[in-house]
């Protein structure tokens, strides 16, 4: 890994395929590419649409959506904060990348599943998520949906049939091409969009998922967040192909590349892909080139590797402000809005984080439950030891 | 009640499941028309189609992680896995994912699926068709683990995992295959999961024991009992959890015990076992307990005899704890 005293342009010649983002060349496959003339985009820089791609949205669905970004802006930036005060152990956000996430879960129908990754706690929100369910994860206390057994952001939510989150990377899409195939095994109509990023598609995983889809025209869409970096190795070390959409001509699914800041362009190919995977046609690969703002997580100090130069051209297609210009041309929104918008959320969020922080540590024997459906005699025998035995200073027990 | 061997056994116990419940799908590498490679499947195609026994693509990896969505569906996935040997690419969704999925989800998500693969050698596979790799599995927390060493608890065991709530790997010892024959009961026969068989009683020597070396052990105890020494056989059956009842229960009795099993020794299953009888009865223990295993090497093609806990092996190891 570099070194923050290292100049911008040896981390740039190192790189495979061309220079970095920022400087005069982009390359094909990095997200500074979104205005290639492949991508598919809608919402144009004076906040007007392109009628050729508009997926119609009404105003108040628009709004919602602008208001769920904001939230989850919010909540990266507060969640930050707390993993710095040493209140909550890790985050994983997703600044930057709000349009993406946002756009493409709305797209689903509501017979649809989302299988996601990590970084998409904005969509299970907009799945119906309570925000406090959400936060309690953060926390790790006795009323998170997973108990405390894992790290805070990773929360699962089968209700609002939305999957359950796991580190390793990329072990969710065959799983959700598994279960779009069971779907269509059993000729009930969903789909599944499955969440990634550009280094999944490295993985094992990626290649048997789209390998299986595309033989068993499994309903999936591949949703690749090409955020520019998986931890610190930007996207030309991930891969040697122009483009990740075009990764699926070798499987005979159908690749689309949308401009990922831009909430009309997700919606609009989301929404195709649903619709072809309805259709019976099988899966769909969307790559939606946006940029990871923030680090990897909070555990990753992208200064070590990231010029911070780089970021400007980034900031100025940050999906909310972009958003924001079109609200205020089509209904007038007002900074006055905005601020009262902030103070809500900002409410809201608050009150949360305080009734989570309260809230107790999971039951030392719950350690011992779900294991198994039934506890068997070994587990049985070590959570009677547990609970016998001395207790570790400063866990809530 | 017919006669069976293994192959016919299992094969019975899928088609019995598969019209009992449409739920249930067998999907891996040639498992539709060929009927697998060892012929397991046979026939299921033809009366079950190809949205019920699906041949895959060649991915152990793609197999196991689009049957646990389907588990995550609804469905009751048995993939088949040609050869144990051959789990590694899917050992990723296996461990990191299968065995926790309940657990990670706070009960959420319980996904519970039964992985067949034939495992053990003995017969001139070389170490990529011979392996046992139980001992990788029972360390994971959320698997089970079985292992039967006949036709009737090959139907009845198979039958227990696919309706048991918890994810299962079933080794079946292909060297017994066809070799173990005997009555199968007709219709719903089930074997529960966690109990152990006392195949053989005895006074003096307790002998635990799974799958293919069932055989040999009983051959060896036939042996002893010749030189006077009376063996206890325990068949394991469900290798994880384990039945520690009728394991400690026999030794209580006979104080001396022989563990053995196809598979490397160091960190395998029965140094748990030893490791259990120790916590668990100490003190009626009259010889320190003994392994008779597979070594800690990869297993050999030419070799393979010698390399096998076979009778000739096992039966020094009883004469030896019997007269400690």
């Amino acid at each position: 890994m570099s070194t923050a005293t290292q100049p911008a342009s040896s981390l740039a010649s190192s790189a495979s395929g061309g220079s970095m983002e920022g400087s005069a060349h982009p390359v094909a496959r990095h997200p500074l590419d979104a205005h290639a003339p492949d991508v598919v985009r809608v919402l144009r820089d004076d906040g007007t649409l392109d009628p050729a791609n508009d997926p119609g949205l009404r105003s108040d669905e628009v709004l919602t959506l602008y208001r769920a970004m904001v939230r989850a802006r919010l909540l990266d930036e507060r969640l930050v904060l707390l993993q710095r005060q040493g209140r909550i152990g890790f985050h994983i956000g997703c600044k930057g990348e709000e349009a993406s996430i946002l756009g493409s879960a709305f797209a689903m129908r509501q017979n649809d599943w989302i299988f996601p990754c990590y970084r998409e706690f904005a969509a299970a929100l907009w799945r119906g998520m309570p925000l406090q369910r959400y936060v309690d994860n953060m926390f790790g206390n006795t009323n998170d949906p997973v108990k405390g057994r894992q790290m805070p952001d990773h929360y699962t939510w089968k209700s609002g049939k939305f999957g359950s989150v796991s580190s390793p990377i990329g072990t969710q899409i065959t799983q959700a091409v598994g279960f779009a195939w069971a779907a269509k095994i059993r000729k009930e109509d969903a789909a599944v969009l499955v969440y990634f990023g550009d280094g999944a598609t490295s993985s094992n995983e990626f290649h048997n998922g789209m390998n299986f889809a595309g033989v068993f025209k499994a309903p999936t869409v591949f949703f690749c967040r090409n955020n520019g970096w998986a931890i610190s190795v930007p996207t030309e070390r991930q891969t040697a192909s122009e483009t990740f959409a075009q990764k699926g001509i070798a499987y005979g699914v159908p690749g689309v590349r949308c401009d990922g800041n831009d909430l009309f362009a997700v919606v609009k190919v989301t929404r195709d892909a649903v619709a072809r995977a309805a259709r019976g046609e099988g899966p769909t690969i969307i790559e939606a080139l946006t940029y990871r703002l923030e680090g990897h997580s909070t555990s990753d100090d992208p200064k070590a590797y990231r010029p911070e130069a780089g970021l400007d051209s980034w900031r100025r297609l940050d999906p909310i402000p972009r958003l924001r210009r079109y609200i205020e041309r089509t209904t007038g929104w007002t900074d006055a809005q905005d601020k009262e918008l902030e103070a809500e959320l900002d409410a809201e969020l608050k009150a949360a984080i305080a009734v989570s922080e309260k809230t107790a540590a999971p039951a030392l024997e719950s350690m011992f439950e779900d294991v198994f459906g039934e506890l068997p005699w070994h587990l049985q025998e070590q959570r009677d030891e547990l609970l016998r035995g001395p207790r570790a200073k400063g866990h809530g027990h | 009640m017919p006669q069976m061997n293994m192959v016919q056994a299992i094969n019975d116990a899928l088609r019995h499941e598969m019209r009992r419940d449409n739920r249930v799908v067998v999907l891996g590498e040639d498992v539709g028309k060929v009927g697998g490679v060892f012929r397991v499947t046979q026939g299921l195609f033809d009366e079950f189609g190809d949205e019920r026994v699906i041949d895959t693509p060649l991915s152990e990896g793609g197999i196991i992680g689009t049957a646990i969505g389907m588990a995550l569906y609804g469905l009751v996935p048995v993939p088949e896995i040609q050869f144990s040997d051959f789990i590694f690419p899917a050992y990723d969704q296996i461990v990191s994912e299968l065995a926790k999925y309940r657990y990670r989800s706070g009960g959420e998500y319980p996904a519970k699926l039964v992985i067949r693969t034939p495992t053990g050698g003995g017969i001139r596979g070389g170490h990529y068709h011979s392996q046992s790799p139980e001992a990788q599995f029972i360390h994971v927390a959320g698997l089970k683990v079985v292992c039967p060493s006949n036709p009737a608890d090959a139907k009845g065991l198979l039958l227990a995992s696919i309706r048991d709530p918890d994810p299962v790997l079933f080794f079946e010892p292909k060297r017994i295959y066809r070799a173990a024959k005997g009555e199968v009961p007709e219709g719903d026969h089930t074997v529960p999961l966690g109990k152990a068989s006392v195949v053989r009683k005895g006074q003096h020597v307790t002998i635990v024991v799974w799958g293919a070396m069932l055989y040999e052990a009983l051959d060896a105890a036939n042996q002893a009992a010749a030189q006077g020494i009376d063996c206890e056989v325990i068949d394991l059956r469900t290798l994880w959890p384990l039945d520690i009842e009728t394991i400690i229960t026999s030794v209580k009795k006979t104080g001396r015990v022989v563990v053995v099993h196809e598979a490397p020794k160091s960190c395998g299953l029965g140094g748990e076992i030893v490791a259990l009888i120790n916590e668990k009865a100490f003190l009626h223990l009259e010889a320190p307990p003994k392994r008779v295993t597979g070594f800690d090497t990869p297993f050999p093609y030419t070799l393979e005899m010698e390399y096998l806990p076979l009778s000739h092996r096992i039966l020094p190891a009883i004469i030896e704890t019997a007269r400690y």
